[in-house]
Protein backbone atom coordinates (compact mmCIF):
# COMPACT_ATOMS: atom_id res chain seq x y z
CA UNK A 1 0.00 0.00 0.00
CA UNK A 2 1.36 3.19 -1.15
CA UNK A 3 2.10 5.87 2.58
CA UNK A 4 -0.56 8.18 0.36
CA UNK A 5 -3.01 6.07 1.15
CA UNK A 6 -2.41 7.66 4.48
CA UNK A 7 -3.04 11.16 3.12
CA UNK A 8 -6.36 12.98 3.71
CA UNK A 9 -7.43 15.03 1.69
CA UNK A 10 -7.68 18.69 3.12
CA UNK A 11 -11.22 19.41 1.56
CA UNK A 12 -13.04 16.23 4.06
CA UNK A 13 -10.56 16.31 6.35
CA UNK A 14 -12.96 18.39 8.80
CA UNK A 15 -15.67 15.98 8.24
CA UNK A 16 -13.62 12.12 8.88
CA UNK A 17 -14.31 10.59 12.23
CA UNK A 18 -11.48 10.87 14.67
CA UNK A 19 -10.49 7.18 14.21
CA UNK A 20 -9.39 8.00 10.95
CA UNK A 21 -7.59 11.17 12.09
CA UNK A 22 -6.05 9.40 14.89
CA UNK A 23 -4.77 6.77 12.89
CA UNK A 24 -3.18 9.15 10.40
CA UNK A 25 -1.74 11.10 13.26
CA UNK A 26 -0.64 8.10 15.19
CA UNK A 27 -1.26 5.13 14.05
CA UNK A 28 1.47 2.49 13.49
CA UNK A 29 1.75 2.84 9.90
CA UNK A 30 5.45 3.09 8.47
CA UNK A 31 6.72 3.25 12.39
CA UNK A 32 7.67 -0.22 13.24
CA UNK A 33 6.00 -0.28 16.82
CA UNK A 34 5.26 -3.39 18.65
CA UNK A 35 3.71 -4.53 21.77
CA UNK A 36 6.04 -2.72 24.02
CA UNK A 37 4.31 0.27 22.43
CA UNK A 38 1.06 -0.10 23.23
CA UNK A 39 -0.08 2.84 24.87
CA UNK A 40 1.68 5.34 23.06
CA UNK A 41 -0.17 5.00 19.53
CA UNK A 42 -3.55 4.49 18.11
CA UNK A 43 -3.86 0.74 17.52
CA UNK A 44 -5.35 -0.99 14.77
CA UNK A 45 -8.32 -2.20 16.53
CA UNK A 46 -10.76 0.46 17.58
CA UNK A 47 -13.56 -1.40 19.39
CA UNK A 48 -15.12 -4.96 19.46
CA UNK A 49 -17.67 -7.26 20.60
CA UNK A 50 -16.05 -9.89 21.87
CA UNK A 51 -17.19 -11.32 25.81
CA UNK A 52 -15.58 -9.19 28.60
CA UNK A 53 -12.28 -11.16 29.37
CA UNK A 54 -11.84 -13.03 26.03
CA UNK A 55 -8.56 -14.12 26.00
CA UNK A 56 -8.93 -14.31 21.84
CA UNK A 57 -9.36 -10.16 21.93
CA UNK A 58 -6.39 -10.02 23.55
CA UNK A 59 -4.45 -11.94 21.65
CA UNK A 60 -5.96 -9.73 18.28
CA UNK A 61 -4.70 -6.77 20.00
CA UNK A 62 -1.51 -8.35 20.81
CA UNK A 63 -1.20 -9.70 17.14
CA UNK A 64 -2.26 -6.18 15.67
CA UNK A 65 0.97 -4.47 17.32
CA UNK A 66 3.00 -7.01 16.45
CA UNK A 67 3.06 -6.91 12.16
CA UNK A 68 6.40 -5.38 11.14
CA UNK A 69 4.52 -3.52 8.49
CA UNK A 70 1.17 -3.53 9.14
CA UNK A 71 0.42 -0.93 6.02
CA UNK A 72 1.59 -4.00 3.50
CA UNK A 73 -0.14 -6.66 5.31
CA UNK A 74 -3.76 -8.31 4.35
CA UNK A 75 -5.24 -10.43 6.96
CA UNK A 76 -7.45 -13.58 6.16
CA UNK A 77 -9.89 -14.95 9.06
CA UNK A 78 -12.37 -17.34 8.96
CA UNK A 79 -15.97 -17.88 10.91
CA UNK A 80 -15.92 -17.83 14.36
CA UNK A 81 -15.63 -15.59 17.33
CA UNK A 82 -12.65 -13.78 15.79
CA UNK A 83 -14.44 -12.80 12.44
CA UNK A 84 -16.75 -10.73 15.05
CA UNK A 85 -13.78 -8.45 15.82
CA UNK A 86 -12.35 -7.81 11.91
CA UNK A 87 -14.71 -5.70 10.67
CA UNK A 88 -13.55 -2.83 13.61
CA UNK A 89 -9.96 -3.28 12.89
CA UNK A 90 -8.10 -0.93 10.39
CA UNK A 91 -5.94 -3.39 8.31
CA UNK A 92 -6.83 -5.18 4.75
CA UNK A 93 -8.65 -8.32 5.84
CA UNK A 94 -10.78 -10.86 4.09
CA UNK A 95 -13.64 -13.09 5.86
CA UNK A 96 -13.86 -16.46 3.97
CA UNK A 97 -16.19 -18.90 4.13
CA UNK A 98 -15.51 -21.36 6.96
CA UNK A 99 -12.43 -23.49 6.98
CA UNK A 100 -11.78 -22.20 3.50
CA UNK A 101 -8.83 -19.66 4.37
CA UNK A 102 -5.72 -21.07 3.98
CA UNK A 103 -7.15 -21.51 0.21
CA UNK A 104 -8.30 -18.23 -0.04
CA UNK A 105 -5.13 -16.90 1.38
CA UNK A 106 -3.01 -19.17 -1.04
CA UNK A 107 -4.83 -17.49 -4.13
CA UNK A 108 -4.17 -13.86 -2.26
CA UNK A 109 -0.66 -14.54 -1.86
CA UNK A 110 0.43 -15.30 -4.82
CA UNK A 111 -1.91 -12.85 -6.64
CA UNK A 112 -0.15 -10.17 -4.44
CA UNK A 113 3.30 -11.49 -5.44
CA UNK A 114 2.42 -11.09 -9.54
CA UNK A 115 0.91 -7.44 -8.76
CA UNK A 116 4.07 -6.50 -6.75
CA UNK A 117 6.89 -8.66 -7.22
CA UNK A 118 9.43 -6.24 -5.74
CA UNK A 119 7.53 -5.88 -2.26
CA UNK A 120 6.65 -7.90 0.49
CA UNK A 121 3.27 -8.34 1.01
CA UNK A 122 2.13 -10.28 4.29
CA UNK A 123 -0.99 -12.61 3.90
CA UNK A 124 -1.53 -13.67 7.76
CA UNK A 125 -4.40 -16.16 8.12
CA UNK A 126 -5.83 -15.41 11.70
CA UNK A 127 -9.16 -18.36 12.43
CA UNK A 128 -10.19 -20.70 15.48
CA UNK A 129 -9.40 -23.84 16.39
CA UNK A 130 -12.42 -25.11 14.60
CA UNK A 131 -11.54 -23.38 11.53
CA UNK A 132 -7.57 -24.73 11.55
CA UNK A 133 -7.43 -27.74 12.94
CA UNK A 134 -11.29 -29.49 11.76
CA UNK A 135 -13.25 -27.79 9.20
CA UNK A 136 -10.33 -26.27 7.61
CA UNK A 137 -7.32 -28.67 8.10
CA UNK A 138 -7.26 -29.69 4.41
CA UNK A 139 -6.69 -26.46 3.30
CA UNK A 140 -4.05 -25.72 6.42
CA UNK A 141 -2.57 -28.74 5.54
CA UNK A 142 -2.25 -28.58 1.23
CA UNK A 143 -0.92 -24.97 2.30
CA UNK A 144 1.68 -26.27 4.14
CA UNK A 145 2.60 -29.21 1.94
CA UNK A 146 2.29 -26.72 -1.56
CA UNK A 147 5.06 -24.35 0.51
CA UNK A 148 2.54 -21.44 0.64
CA UNK A 149 4.56 -18.25 1.71
CA UNK A 150 1.81 -17.76 4.54
CA UNK A 151 1.79 -17.53 8.49
CA UNK A 152 -0.87 -19.06 9.65
CA UNK A 153 -2.28 -18.39 12.95
CA UNK A 154 -4.95 -20.24 15.25
CA UNK A 155 -6.74 -18.72 18.27
CA UNK A 156 -6.88 -21.78 19.90
CA UNK A 157 -9.86 -21.55 22.49
CA UNK A 158 -10.14 -25.08 22.36
CA UNK A 159 -13.47 -24.93 21.18
CA UNK A 160 -16.03 -23.98 19.07
CA UNK A 161 -17.04 -20.99 20.97
CA UNK A 162 -18.87 -18.92 18.53
CA UNK A 163 -21.43 -21.35 18.48
CA UNK A 164 -22.32 -22.35 22.10
CA UNK A 165 -19.17 -24.62 23.01
CA UNK A 166 -19.39 -27.62 21.26
CA UNK A 167 -15.68 -29.54 21.24
CA UNK A 168 -12.76 -29.32 18.50
CA UNK A 169 -10.14 -30.99 18.14
CA UNK A 170 -7.85 -28.84 20.14
CA UNK A 171 -9.99 -29.42 23.08
CA UNK A 172 -8.30 -31.53 25.57
CA UNK A 173 -9.25 -34.95 26.17
CA UNK A 174 -12.08 -35.02 29.35
CA UNK A 175 -13.00 -31.65 28.67
CA UNK A 176 -16.68 -31.00 29.63
CA UNK A 177 -18.59 -28.19 27.23
CA UNK A 178 -22.01 -26.80 27.06
CA UNK A 179 -22.49 -29.09 24.24
CA UNK A 180 -19.61 -31.88 24.88
CA UNK A 181 -21.65 -32.37 28.35
CA UNK A 182 -19.83 -36.22 28.91
CA UNK A 183 -16.40 -35.21 28.50
CA UNK A 184 -14.47 -34.84 25.22
CA UNK A 185 -12.88 -38.53 24.36
CA UNK A 186 -9.77 -38.20 22.11
CA UNK A 187 -6.46 -36.41 22.99
CA UNK A 188 -5.97 -32.77 21.59
CA UNK A 189 -4.79 -32.62 17.95
CA UNK A 190 -0.47 -31.88 17.78
CA UNK A 191 -0.63 -29.52 15.58
CA UNK A 192 2.39 -27.78 15.78
CA UNK A 193 3.79 -31.31 15.80
CA UNK A 194 2.01 -31.97 12.72
CA UNK A 195 2.75 -28.40 10.83
CA UNK A 196 6.74 -29.05 11.71
CA UNK A 197 6.30 -32.35 9.35
CA UNK A 198 4.32 -31.04 6.83
CA UNK A 199 6.76 -28.15 5.67
CA UNK A 200 6.31 -25.49 8.21
CA UNK A 201 9.42 -23.41 8.70
CA UNK A 202 8.63 -21.82 12.23
CA UNK A 203 6.07 -23.28 14.65
CA UNK A 204 5.22 -21.91 17.92
CA UNK A 205 2.82 -21.98 20.53
CA UNK A 206 2.52 -19.13 22.46
CA UNK A 207 -0.32 -17.82 25.57
CA UNK A 208 -0.59 -14.04 25.96
CA UNK A 209 0.64 -14.23 29.56
CA UNK A 210 3.99 -13.21 27.87
CA UNK A 211 3.29 -10.91 25.53
CA UNK A 212 6.85 -9.79 24.13
CA UNK A 213 6.90 -14.01 23.73
CA UNK A 214 4.12 -13.77 21.43
CA UNK A 215 4.85 -10.78 19.86
CA UNK A 216 8.53 -12.50 18.55
CA UNK A 217 6.84 -15.64 17.96
CA UNK A 218 4.17 -13.36 15.08
CA UNK A 219 6.80 -11.39 13.87
CA UNK A 220 9.51 -14.35 13.31
CA UNK A 221 5.98 -16.63 11.53
CA UNK A 222 5.46 -13.40 9.08
CA UNK A 223 9.19 -12.87 8.10
CA UNK A 224 10.27 -16.40 7.21
CA UNK A 225 7.30 -16.54 5.44
CA UNK A 226 8.34 -13.92 3.43
CA UNK A 227 11.18 -15.44 2.32
CA UNK A 228 11.87 -19.24 3.33
CA UNK A 229 8.05 -21.16 3.65
CA UNK A 230 5.01 -21.48 5.49
CA UNK A 231 4.75 -21.23 9.01
CA UNK A 232 2.46 -21.86 12.32
CA UNK A 233 1.48 -20.40 15.66
CA UNK A 234 -0.83 -21.37 17.57
CA UNK A 235 -1.83 -19.24 20.55
CA UNK A 236 -3.98 -20.51 23.62
CA UNK A 237 -6.18 -17.56 24.33
CA UNK A 238 -9.15 -19.24 27.24
CA UNK A 239 -12.90 -18.31 26.75
CA UNK A 240 -14.15 -17.45 30.04
CA UNK A 241 -17.69 -17.76 28.41
CA UNK A 242 -17.43 -21.13 27.49
CA UNK A 243 -15.41 -22.55 29.92
CA UNK A 244 -17.30 -20.76 33.15
CA UNK A 245 -14.58 -18.77 34.63
CA UNK A 246 -14.37 -15.20 35.64
CA UNK A 247 -13.45 -12.63 33.18
CA UNK A 248 -10.66 -11.50 35.51
CA UNK A 249 -9.27 -15.03 35.46
CA UNK A 250 -8.29 -15.40 31.78
CA UNK A 251 -4.62 -15.09 32.38
CA UNK A 252 -4.02 -17.17 35.35
CA UNK A 253 -5.75 -19.72 33.42
CA UNK A 254 -2.97 -19.17 30.90
CA UNK A 255 -0.50 -19.13 33.07
CA UNK A 256 -1.52 -22.56 35.08
CA UNK A 257 -1.73 -24.38 31.58
CA UNK A 258 1.92 -22.95 30.92
CA UNK A 259 3.22 -23.62 34.43
CA UNK A 260 1.61 -27.57 34.37
CA UNK A 261 2.67 -28.05 30.81
CA UNK A 262 -1.01 -28.77 29.83
CA UNK A 263 0.18 -26.05 27.24
CA UNK A 264 3.61 -26.94 26.33
CA UNK A 265 4.74 -23.81 24.52
CA UNK A 266 7.29 -24.93 21.69
CA UNK A 267 9.40 -23.30 19.02
CA UNK A 268 10.59 -25.22 16.00
CA UNK A 269 12.79 -23.35 13.27
CA UNK A 270 14.27 -25.35 10.51
CA UNK A 271 18.14 -24.38 9.79
CA UNK A 272 17.02 -22.49 7.09
CA UNK A 273 14.88 -20.25 9.00
CA UNK A 274 17.00 -19.95 11.94
CA UNK A 275 19.86 -18.80 9.43
CA UNK A 276 17.36 -16.18 7.61
CA UNK A 277 16.38 -14.87 11.01
CA UNK A 278 19.79 -14.78 12.67
CA UNK A 279 20.44 -12.40 10.02
CA UNK A 280 17.53 -10.13 9.77
CA UNK A 281 17.49 -10.15 13.71
CA UNK A 282 21.20 -8.98 14.27
CA UNK A 283 19.65 -4.94 14.41
CA UNK A 284 16.15 -5.70 14.65
CA UNK A 285 14.38 -3.42 17.13
CA UNK A 286 11.66 -5.57 18.56
CA UNK A 287 13.14 -9.10 18.48
CA UNK B 1 -42.72 -6.54 -0.20
CA UNK B 2 -43.16 -3.24 0.07
CA UNK B 3 -43.14 -2.37 -3.59
CA UNK B 4 -44.77 1.12 -3.01
CA UNK B 5 -46.94 1.98 -5.70
CA UNK B 6 -48.70 1.74 -8.91
CA UNK B 7 -46.97 -0.14 -12.02
CA UNK B 8 -44.59 2.29 -12.24
CA UNK B 9 -41.11 -0.04 -11.77
CA UNK B 10 -41.97 -2.23 -14.99
CA UNK B 11 -44.25 -0.56 -17.41
CA UNK B 12 -43.54 -2.13 -20.43
CA UNK B 13 -42.36 -5.82 -21.81
CA UNK B 14 -41.67 -5.66 -25.41
CA UNK B 15 -40.06 -8.55 -28.06
CA UNK B 16 -37.62 -7.19 -30.24
CA UNK B 17 -36.59 -10.15 -32.24
CA UNK B 18 -37.22 -12.87 -29.74
CA UNK B 19 -35.78 -10.87 -26.84
CA UNK B 20 -38.06 -9.45 -23.63
CA UNK B 21 -36.47 -5.61 -23.09
CA UNK B 22 -38.20 -4.90 -19.86
CA UNK B 23 -38.62 -1.12 -19.07
CA UNK B 24 -37.77 -1.12 -15.52
CA UNK B 25 -37.75 2.54 -14.02
CA UNK B 26 -34.86 3.63 -11.20
CA UNK B 27 -37.08 4.90 -8.73
CA UNK B 28 -36.06 5.78 -5.15
CA UNK B 29 -37.35 3.27 -3.10
CA UNK B 30 -38.45 1.28 -0.86
CA UNK B 31 -38.36 -1.31 -2.94
CA UNK B 32 -38.28 -4.28 -0.51
CA UNK B 33 -35.50 -6.30 0.55
CA UNK B 34 -32.99 -7.73 -2.04
CA UNK B 35 -34.46 -5.27 -5.03
CA UNK B 36 -33.43 -6.57 -8.18
CA UNK B 37 -29.91 -5.06 -9.48
CA UNK B 38 -30.87 -2.57 -11.98
CA UNK B 39 -28.27 -4.11 -14.66
CA UNK B 40 -30.28 -7.48 -14.47
CA UNK B 41 -33.60 -5.28 -15.39
CA UNK B 42 -32.00 -4.71 -18.33
CA UNK B 43 -30.71 -1.19 -17.72
CA UNK B 44 -27.62 -0.65 -19.54
CA UNK B 45 -24.37 2.12 -18.37
CA UNK B 46 -24.51 5.07 -20.72
CA UNK B 47 -22.42 5.87 -23.55
CA UNK B 48 -19.91 8.47 -23.26
CA UNK B 49 -21.05 12.36 -23.18
CA UNK B 50 -24.57 10.20 -21.93
CA UNK B 51 -26.40 9.67 -17.95
CA UNK B 52 -29.18 8.04 -16.80
CA UNK B 53 -32.28 9.48 -14.75
CA UNK B 54 -33.96 6.82 -13.42
CA UNK B 55 -32.93 4.20 -16.33
CA UNK B 56 -33.33 6.68 -19.01
CA UNK B 57 -30.81 7.78 -21.40
CA UNK B 58 -30.51 11.32 -21.50
CA UNK B 59 -27.59 13.92 -22.59
CA UNK B 60 -24.98 14.58 -19.85
CA UNK B 61 -26.19 18.29 -19.77
CA UNK B 62 -30.03 17.26 -19.03
CA UNK B 63 -28.82 14.80 -16.24
CA UNK B 64 -26.94 18.00 -14.87
CA UNK B 65 -30.17 19.76 -14.61
CA UNK B 66 -31.91 17.32 -13.35
CA UNK B 67 -29.25 16.81 -10.02
CA UNK B 68 -29.72 20.62 -9.80
CA UNK B 69 -33.37 20.29 -9.19
CA UNK B 70 -33.12 17.12 -6.72
CA UNK B 71 -30.61 18.83 -4.85
CA UNK B 72 -31.98 22.53 -4.45
CA UNK B 73 -35.74 20.78 -4.16
CA UNK B 74 -34.46 18.31 -1.43
CA UNK B 75 -35.01 18.58 2.46
CA UNK B 76 -31.89 17.05 3.49
CA UNK B 77 -29.55 16.87 0.92
CA UNK B 78 -26.30 15.07 2.28
CA UNK B 79 -22.56 14.24 -0.07
CA UNK B 80 -21.33 10.82 0.79
CA UNK B 81 -17.61 10.98 -0.67
CA UNK B 82 -15.73 7.75 -0.69
CA UNK B 83 -12.23 6.91 -0.10
CA UNK B 84 -11.24 7.58 -3.63
CA UNK B 85 -11.40 11.49 -3.16
CA UNK B 86 -11.16 11.17 1.34
CA UNK B 87 -7.45 9.81 1.11
CA UNK B 88 -4.75 11.74 -1.18
CA UNK B 89 -3.92 8.45 -3.14
CA UNK B 90 -2.72 10.16 -6.42
CA UNK B 91 -2.11 13.24 -8.35
CA UNK B 92 -5.53 15.53 -8.87
CA UNK B 93 -7.58 13.94 -5.97
CA UNK B 94 -6.94 17.08 -3.95
CA UNK B 95 -8.27 19.23 -6.67
CA UNK B 96 -11.52 16.82 -7.71
CA UNK B 97 -12.06 16.83 -3.64
CA UNK B 98 -12.09 20.64 -3.59
CA UNK B 99 -14.19 21.02 -6.42
CA UNK B 100 -16.64 18.76 -5.09
CA UNK B 101 -16.66 19.88 -1.26
CA UNK B 102 -17.75 23.31 -2.54
CA UNK B 103 -20.32 22.02 -4.61
CA UNK B 104 -21.87 20.61 -1.59
CA UNK B 105 -21.46 23.42 0.63
CA UNK B 106 -22.91 25.79 -2.52
CA UNK B 107 -25.86 23.19 -2.58
CA UNK B 108 -26.16 23.76 1.41
CA UNK B 109 -25.52 20.26 1.50
CA UNK B 110 -23.78 18.04 4.74
CA UNK B 111 -20.71 15.57 4.18
CA UNK B 112 -21.04 12.22 5.67
CA UNK B 113 -17.96 10.19 4.76
CA UNK B 114 -17.35 6.47 3.82
CA UNK B 115 -13.20 6.22 4.14
CA UNK B 116 -13.45 2.87 4.04
CA UNK B 117 -15.66 -0.28 3.31
CA UNK B 118 -15.45 -2.18 6.75
CA UNK B 119 -19.07 -3.40 8.24
CA UNK B 120 -18.00 -2.32 11.68
CA UNK B 121 -20.49 -4.79 12.80
CA UNK B 122 -22.63 -3.99 15.07
CA UNK B 123 -21.20 -0.29 15.99
CA UNK B 124 -21.17 2.00 13.36
CA UNK B 125 -21.97 5.76 14.03
CA UNK B 126 -24.45 6.70 11.65
CA UNK B 127 -24.29 10.54 12.39
CA UNK B 128 -20.51 10.28 11.02
CA UNK B 129 -20.19 7.81 8.71
CA UNK B 130 -21.83 5.92 6.30
CA UNK B 131 -20.62 2.39 4.78
CA UNK B 132 -21.95 0.26 2.01
CA UNK B 133 -22.66 -2.50 4.41
CA UNK B 134 -25.87 -0.79 6.19
CA UNK B 135 -25.95 2.59 4.49
CA UNK B 136 -29.55 2.58 5.07
CA UNK B 137 -28.85 3.65 8.72
CA UNK B 138 -26.83 6.53 7.98
CA UNK B 139 -30.24 7.82 5.27
CA UNK B 140 -32.50 6.77 8.52
CA UNK B 141 -30.71 8.07 11.47
CA UNK B 142 -30.00 11.48 9.51
CA UNK B 143 -33.56 11.27 7.78
CA UNK B 144 -31.77 11.77 4.43
CA UNK B 145 -34.21 12.43 1.26
CA UNK B 146 -31.48 13.17 -1.76
CA UNK B 147 -27.24 11.83 -1.55
CA UNK B 148 -24.67 11.86 -3.91
CA UNK B 149 -22.34 8.94 -3.83
CA UNK B 150 -18.86 10.25 -5.33
CA UNK B 151 -15.59 8.45 -5.00
CA UNK B 152 -16.87 5.08 -3.94
CA UNK B 153 -15.48 2.26 -5.95
CA UNK B 154 -17.62 0.38 -7.83
CA UNK B 155 -18.90 -2.81 -6.56
CA UNK B 156 -18.93 -0.92 -2.88
CA UNK B 157 -21.02 1.84 -4.65
CA UNK B 158 -23.63 -0.37 -6.17
CA UNK B 159 -24.00 -2.67 -3.51
CA UNK B 160 -24.60 0.13 -1.40
CA UNK B 161 -27.38 2.08 -3.36
CA UNK B 162 -29.38 -1.35 -4.02
CA UNK B 163 -29.89 -1.06 -0.36
CA UNK B 164 -30.79 2.37 -0.40
CA UNK B 165 -33.08 1.57 -3.13
CA UNK B 166 -34.16 -1.36 -0.92
CA UNK B 167 -35.08 -0.28 2.13
CA UNK B 168 -34.99 3.75 2.18
CA UNK B 169 -36.85 6.27 0.26
CA UNK B 170 -33.50 8.20 -0.33
CA UNK B 171 -33.35 9.64 -4.21
CA UNK B 172 -29.98 8.54 -5.30
CA UNK B 173 -27.57 9.97 -7.37
CA UNK B 174 -23.35 9.28 -8.60
CA UNK B 175 -20.94 11.63 -9.31
CA UNK B 176 -19.16 8.55 -11.28
CA UNK B 177 -15.73 9.05 -12.37
CA UNK B 178 -15.62 6.06 -14.26
CA UNK B 179 -18.40 4.06 -16.19
CA UNK B 180 -21.87 4.81 -14.35
CA UNK B 181 -24.02 3.18 -11.95
CA UNK B 182 -27.24 1.95 -13.15
CA UNK B 183 -28.23 1.59 -9.42
CA UNK B 184 -28.23 5.10 -8.74
CA UNK B 185 -31.51 7.30 -9.55
CA UNK B 186 -29.16 9.54 -11.47
CA UNK B 187 -26.03 8.69 -12.70
CA UNK B 188 -23.36 10.71 -14.67
CA UNK B 189 -20.29 9.02 -16.33
CA UNK B 190 -16.59 10.21 -16.43
CA UNK B 191 -17.63 13.21 -14.16
CA UNK B 192 -14.35 15.35 -13.44
CA UNK B 193 -13.48 18.66 -12.36
CA UNK B 194 -15.58 20.49 -15.19
CA UNK B 195 -18.88 18.20 -14.81
CA UNK B 196 -18.47 18.87 -10.50
CA UNK B 197 -17.99 23.01 -11.58
CA UNK B 198 -20.51 23.09 -14.08
CA UNK B 199 -22.91 21.78 -11.04
CA UNK B 200 -21.64 24.52 -8.60
CA UNK B 201 -22.08 27.29 -11.02
CA UNK B 202 -25.95 26.09 -11.66
CA UNK B 203 -26.87 25.50 -8.02
CA UNK B 204 -25.57 29.01 -7.49
CA UNK B 205 -27.05 30.46 -10.28
CA UNK B 206 -30.06 29.10 -9.57
CA UNK B 207 -29.88 30.06 -5.69
CA UNK B 208 -29.47 34.03 -6.83
CA UNK B 209 -32.34 33.95 -8.60
CA UNK B 210 -34.45 32.55 -6.23
C1 LIG C 1 -19.19 -23.61 6.38
C2 LIG C 1 -19.65 -23.38 7.79
N1 LIG C 1 -19.79 -24.42 8.63
C3 LIG C 1 -20.18 -24.21 9.89
C4 LIG C 1 -20.43 -22.94 10.35
C5 LIG C 1 -20.91 -22.74 11.76
N2 LIG C 1 -19.89 -22.19 12.62
C6 LIG C 1 -19.77 -20.86 12.85
S1 LIG C 1 -18.59 -20.47 13.95
C7 LIG C 1 -18.22 -22.11 14.16
C8 LIG C 1 -17.20 -22.55 15.14
C9 LIG C 1 -16.02 -21.73 15.19
O1 LIG C 1 -15.07 -22.36 15.99
P1 LIG C 1 -13.59 -21.88 15.99
O2 LIG C 1 -13.03 -21.90 14.62
O3 LIG C 1 -12.85 -22.62 17.02
O4 LIG C 1 -13.72 -20.34 16.38
P2 LIG C 1 -14.14 -19.71 17.79
O5 LIG C 1 -15.55 -19.25 17.64
O6 LIG C 1 -13.97 -20.74 18.83
O7 LIG C 1 -13.21 -18.58 17.99
C10 LIG C 1 -19.01 -22.92 13.36
C11 LIG C 1 -18.97 -24.40 13.30
C12 LIG C 1 -20.29 -21.88 9.44
N3 LIG C 1 -20.49 -20.61 9.81
N4 LIG C 1 -19.90 -22.12 8.17
S1 LIG D 1 -17.35 -16.87 23.49
FE1 LIG D 1 -15.28 -17.03 24.32
S2 LIG D 1 -13.89 -16.78 22.56
FE2 LIG D 1 -15.92 -16.05 21.95
S3 LIG D 1 -15.90 -13.84 22.35
FE3 LIG D 1 -16.75 -14.82 24.18
S4 LIG D 1 -15.00 -15.17 25.52
FE4 LIG D 1 -14.17 -14.77 23.47
MG1 LIG E 1 -12.36 -22.05 18.96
Amino acid sequence: MSKAMFKMTTAFADVMPAEYVELVQSGPFGQGYGVADLGSFKELIEEHPLCAGCGLALAVRLIMASLPTPEDTVVVGSTGCSSLAFPQIALQNIHSLFGNQNAVASGLKRALKLRFPDKHKDVLVVAGDGATADIGLDMVMHSWSRGEKLATIMLDNEAYANTGGQESGMSPEGCVLYMAPTGKKFKKIALPEIARESGCAYVASVTPVQPRKLEKAVRRAILVAREVGPTYVQIFVPCPTNFKFKPQETLAKAKQREKDQTYPLREFITPEAQAYLAALEGGGKHD
Amino acid sequence: MTNNNKTRRITLTQFNGGMILTKYHVLAGPEGYLPPAAACQGIRLPEVGWALIEGRHVPEQEALSAIVDKLLSAKRPFFFPGPNLLWEWKDGVAEKASALRKLADTAGARVIPMPDYRPKYPMINPAIEINPNHPNLTIWHNKIDVCVFAGVHCHYANVALKIIRGGTDCYTIAICGEAGHEDANITLRNAGIPQIEALTAMVAERRRLC
